[in-house]
């Protein structure tokens, strides 16, 4: 293992937990400007986190042992996904470990508990958001795995490193497919990061919440954590979104200390547009009933698999 | 992908993209939404041929390019709008199945297309013959469009959508059939569309809806329905 390699992957992982706030602030402040409202603070969910650190936790008489373990689970599931994504560099030692696949399982691992956390304590709240969080779940999991299956097609790996690697240094060219699957992959991404056609943020209504009634039961340092893996998760699909789709700027290869180093503001010009992409979206679209969930997710699952089709048939 | 030449990307991407328009058309509710997915369809079909001419040097494809768009993107969009005006059908009744499941099963289509095409395409020598199955599965799609609608309206919108999809199977397979041939192809079409639009008038005069599946019910059987109920009441 080279030092460069230690230092892409705690450069990587140290960015991920330290930013994803402050993308969440980004989208939070971009969406305010375009509904003509007064912006947050970009700060803000820092200050939020950091107010709920110094809170004490207050949890249900009835609550059992997955309920108190199952924010630092699903906050270590979204770290360890930090470690596999190549944000910055493709030389990750962590990568050796967990493939794309993993990665879909390994978000999976964190739904399946913060489900059971809500399941937990027995509310009607609770048990719904877990109902709602599992069906858009099962869902969203076949699309993003054609997502991936497509890119492992094309690049013969399903090491997403290796996927980054082989698409930044691809000549330039139309790939239908891909576009196909980015298309896709934006809609899996927001209905897994409960934004708007699926879920509101910004709402705390309760016959249409899905990631609020979730985490309704958690307070103090539990909620700051599941708050932060909710900045971490949303970091980490922009992030397999570069990966895939936009994978330029990244060091790749033989490349060193300076290419690595470019690659910071490299991520942050993506991360920027993408997040005001993001609030555009929210802006433009309705919030969908719940029930018509399952045709957007259709959609997504529908596109992903034409992207592969197309692969197959047009070899590209 | 790498090394293709741009102009067969570009007619790659056509070809991806005509397979959107049909399932795009597969989910559409309103009707005149369906017209304009048709009318895109046609202007797609049209810088497919364009380009296409281009890369072979066909002249008679320029010509039939710009059939494309004045038949398929201005004149019939344009007779399908007034129509629709006319007739004041906006929305077509639920779809016999719903969304998701057709989409699934247009899924399942494609498939089944593209397995059907691939010995067409190893037999074909054009630059395009990967766009072959492409090509099937729109025509197999629009048949599955007009099977699941009701209304003539948007079934005529699905045999339309057929005939392009006919007409880019022939472009990517041969370089487009002889001209005389197209023409034929398209003052049929046009005809058809005519005829259609009288029939429309005249399915709505008699039943009151351009529902289809009043034809299926004969009107004899309902009518001696009609006097046996009335005999038994007489009784």
């Amino acid at each position: 293992m080279k030092p460069i390699e230690i230092v892409t992957q705690a450069l990587e992982l140290i960015a991920a937990l330290a930013a994803a706030p402050l993308f969440l602030g980004w989208v939070n402040r971009c969406r305010a400007w375009l509904q003509n409202r007064r912006a947050p603070s970009l700060w803000l969910p820092y200050r939020g986190i950091r107010k709920l650190f110094h809170k004490d936790a207050v949890i249900a008489e009835n609550a059992s042992a997955v309920f108190r373990a199952a924010p630092y689970i699903v906050f270590g599931a979204m770290v360890v996904a930090a470690g596999i994504i190549p944000s910055m560099g493709t030389r990750l030692p962590f990568t050796a470990a967990a493939d794309a696949i993993a990665l879909v399982g390994l978000l999976a691992v964190a739904r399946v508990f913060l489900s059971l956390a809500a399941m937990d304590i027995g509310t009607a709240f609770g048990t719904l958001g877990a109902r709602r969080e599992m069906m858009v779940g099962f869902l969203a999991e076949p699309a993003l795995l054609m997502v991936i299956f497509v890119a492992s097609l094309i690049s013969a790996t399903t090491a997403l490193p290796a996927i980054t690697e082989n698409l930044a240094t691809q000549a330039l060219g139309l790939y239908p497919s891909l576009a196909f699957t980015a298309v896709a992959f934006t809609l899996v991404m927001l209905a897994e990061n409960a934004r708007i056609p699926i879920d509101n943020p910004a709402t705390h209504l309760e016959l249409t919440m899905i990631h609020e009634a979730l985490v309704l039961e958690y307070s103090a340092r539990h909620l700051a954590l599941m708050e932060w893996a909710a900045a971490l998760k949303l970091f980490n699909y922009a992030c397999i979104g570069f990966a895939l789709f936009l994978p330029w700027g990244v060091s790749t290869g033989s490349g060193g200390p300076l290419a690595l180093a470019a690659s910071i503001p490299v991520l942050a010009v993506k991360l920027t547009v993408a997040g005001a992409a993001l609030a555009l979206i929210e802006t433009l679209s309705a919030k969908l009933r719940v029930f018509r969930a399952p045709e957007f997710l259709a959609t997504a699952f529908l596109f992903a698999v034409l992207g592969l089709l197309v692969h197959l048939l047009l070899g590209g | 992908m790498t090394g293709t030449p741009w102009d067969l990307q570009m007619l790659n991407l056509c070809a991806s993209l005509l397979l959107l328009l049909s399932f795009a058309m597969l989910a559409q509710r309103r009707i005149v939404a369906l017209v304009n997915l048709l009318a895109l369809q046609g202007s797609l079909l049209f810088v497919a041929t364009v380009l296409l001419a281009w890369r072979t040097g066909e002249h008679h494809l320029y010509l039939s390019a710009f059939l494309t768009l004045a038949l398929k993107v201005v004149f019939l969009p344009w007779l399908l709008h007034r129509l629709i005006r006319r007739l004041e059908v906006y929305w077509d009744t639920e779809p016999l199945l719903n969304i998701p499941g057709t989409m699934l099963i247009g899924l399942l289509v494609v498939v089944f297309a593209f397995g059907l095409a691939q010995p067409i395409a190893a037999l074909a020598n054009t630059a395009t013959r990967n766009a072959i199955g492409i090509a099937v599965a729109v025509v197999l799609l629009s048949f599955v469009t007009m099977i699941t609608r009701r209304k003539a309206m948007s079934q005529v919108v699905g045999f339309l959508s057929m005939e392009n999809g006919l007409f880019f199977g022939a472009m990517s397979a041969t370089y487009g059939m002889p001209m005389i041939v197209e023409f034929g192809v398209a003052l049929d079409v046009l005809v058809a569309v005519l005829v259609l639009g009288i029939f429309f008038f005249q399915i709505r005069e008699q039943f009151d809806s351009l529902d289809l599946h009043h034809l299926e019910s004969l009107r004899e059987t309902a009518a001696a329905a009609d006097s046996a109920s009335r005999r038994l009441e007489e009784h």
